[in-house]
């Protein structure tokens, strides 16, 4: 039996252009077995066409993706019984009956989760007669998060698995997520939820305007009780920062006589690795005032919501 | 955590169900789509029964000739092959492209040809139930064709070149246009493409230019056959032609977004 290669998936450079504006531009990824990789950014980030060409939907313009170690468009007819896929917009045949559209994707493989058991787990029995057309957008999800799994695949790519879906819905399918994960399937999900990554995954890959711009474990992104966040802005909002964010960070930890570390973790963002107290934030805005620049200090662990508002800006695009 | 070598030895690695298997489960499904949709139904079924019937049995239309269920019955099974391989299929495609499904079927197993290996047998199992009916309902009607081979031949070069030009449309065209498209085309070759009724009855420039429509050529050669003139190879060559012409665009234009 040949081994599943403990990275899935593995993106690099990867470069995707539609009417020459790069939806993805350079993007670099990697998807172990066995986990949980949630790419999160907001709308029209890139995420979606980083999955399709994945999934072999679309054809890279750049860079390569490798899929168990396979390329998805030359390699398809190997890599189709072993990766599953839930489109961002279904994909179901909407005339046809849920159990009927599930028992169809079934037959095309030859060993497939039991339909029954699946069903019952995610609670589609309940609907398996209801016309797709007709099913409210959670039920939908649900069925087409079936559709991705019952071909028992050794990579699925879940495209906001829980949009629309009802508080008692999403635990269903996060709690299956889980357990697919357990049994050592890669799973690539997108969502621009926080707490859906922070619930699910083992690694986020941050992905704003088709680049990477942080990937890494939950607790490497959002730091720990044993850190202080220093946003760094001038005074003036208009005005360039007076050094780059690394020049920044060495002039605070000059500052502060070097007895702490002091990172420059993202854009505009530097990470004092000291547990806060009033010295030490006493320290670091008088730092601050001598830069003439103005700083937001939050100690402690931020959410992911946080890292993901410095990361990709406040404002609205 | 259970064993993980138990883990690993439920798991394998998944494979596919074999090819024929992953196509007859794609024919089966898009044939019962068909039968069950209401419009489909009327569109292959009832209206080219009605049109034999009404056609046969009423002098609404002056045929030239003393077996008007002869001309009339293989007008039929032409329309039948125009609404199952062209309008049905243009319009489950353009719908099923813009909604998703041939994408997502697409990375299943059954992968982009399977899908349209099972739409093409799916195609012809909606198109033997028509000739059957059909064909009872003109048997009843006092039909004895003759030319069956030939017309099989052409019913089939007939049915390449409309879904060719399905696939085109729907491969092309935004979903709502494929459907306004779809049932424009049907019902102006309905009236003035030679598929019901002889080309014979058109104006003599008009008739010139429909022998030479994939229309005009099943018809023609369906009456030809079917009445006991043999096989004409005008129709056949015609219909060859926009099969490889309209088949080359398909290919080369079809889009799967």
């Amino acid at each position: 039996m040949p081994a599943t290669p403990a990275t899935a998936v593995v993106v690099s450079g990867l470069v995707k252009r539609y009417d020459h504006r790069a939806a993805v531009d350079g993007l670099d990824m990697m998807a172990p077995a066995g986990a949980v990789t949630a790419l999160l950014g907001p709308n029209g980030a890139g995420k979606t066409t980083t999955v399709e060409c994945c999934e072999g939907l679309r054809r890279p313009d750049g860079g390569t993706v490798a899929v168990l170690g396979m390329d998805p468009v030359a390699d398809a007819r190997a890599l189709r019984p072993r990766v599953g896929v839930m489109l961002q917009d279904g994909g179901l045949p909407g005339a046809a009956p849920a159990g009927e559209v599930l028992r169809h994707v079934a037959a095309m493989y030859a060993r497939p989760r039991d339909v029954a058991a699946l069903s019952e787990r995610l609670g589609l029995h309940t609907f398996a007669r209801t016309q797709v057309r007709r099913l409210s957008g959670g039920e939908r999800q649900r069925l087409a998060l079936a559709a991705a799994v019952v071909g028992r695949p050794d990579v699925a790519f879940l495209d906001e698995p829980s949009a629309g879906l009802d508080p008692q819905s999403r635990l269903v399918v996060w709690d299956l997520i889980r357990s697919l994960r357990d049994e050592g399937t890669a799973i690539v999900l997108t969502t621009h939820q926080m707490n859906e990554a922070e619930a699910l995954a083992d690694q986020v890959v941050v992905v704003d305007e088709g680049r990477v711009i942080a990937a890494g474990t939950i607790p490497a992104l959002v730091g720990s009780d044993g850190t202080v966040r220093v946003a760094v802005r001038p005074i003036d909002g208009a005005a360039a920062p007076p050094a780059t964010d690394y020049v920044l960070a060495a002039r605070l930890a000059a500052a502060l006589e070097g007895a702490v570390q002091v990172a420059a973790v993202s854009p505009g963002v530097l990470q004092v690795r000291a547990a806060a107290d009033p010295a030490l934030l006493h320290a670091i805005t008088g730092w601050a005032a001598g830069q003439g620049i103005l700083v937001d200090v939050a100690p402690g662990r931020r959410t992911l919501e946080d890292v993901f508002l410095d990361l990709t800006g406040r404002h609205l695009r | 955590m259970s064993d993980p070598a138990a883990v690993t030895a439920d798991r394998g690695v998944a494979t596919a169900a074999p090819l024929h298997r992953r196509v007859l489960a794609q024919a089966g499904f898009e044939t019962r789509a068909v039968l069950r949709n209401g419009e489909q139904l009327l569109l292959t079924l009832v209206l080219p029964v009605l049109l034999l019937v009404v056609l046969t049995r009423t002098e609404l239309v002056r045929l030239d000739t003393t077996d008007r269920i002869g001309l009339v019955a293989p007008g039929a099974l032409a329309l039948a092959v125009l609404s199952t391989a062209f309008t049905s299929q243009a319009i489950a495609t353009g719908f099923d492209r813009r909604s998703g499904v041939l994408r997502l079927l697409s990375t299943t197993p059954l992968g982009p040809g399977g899908l349209l290996a099972g739409k093409a047998l799916a195609i012809l199992a909606v198109e033997v139930i028509q000739v059957v009916v059909l064909g009872s309902v003109a048997g009843w009607l006092g039909w004895r064709p003759t030319g069956i081979p030939a017309a099989l031949l052409l019913l089939a070069l007939g049915t390449a070149a409309f879904t060719s030009l399905a696939l085109l449309v729907a491969g092309t065209l935004r979903a709502e246009a494929v459907l306004a498209a779809a049932n424009l085309v049907w019902v102006l070759l309905l009236i003035g493409g030679g598929v019901l009724l002889p080309v014979a009855l058109l104006p003599d420039g008009l008739a010139a230019v429909v022998r030479l429509l994939p229309s005009g050529a099943l018809g023609e050669g369906l009456r030809a056959a079917l009445t006991g003139q043999g096989l004409a190879w005008g129709p056949v060559l015609v219909l060859g032609a926009w099969t490889l012409v309209l088949g080359a665009a398909a290919r080369r234009f079809f889009r799967w977004h």
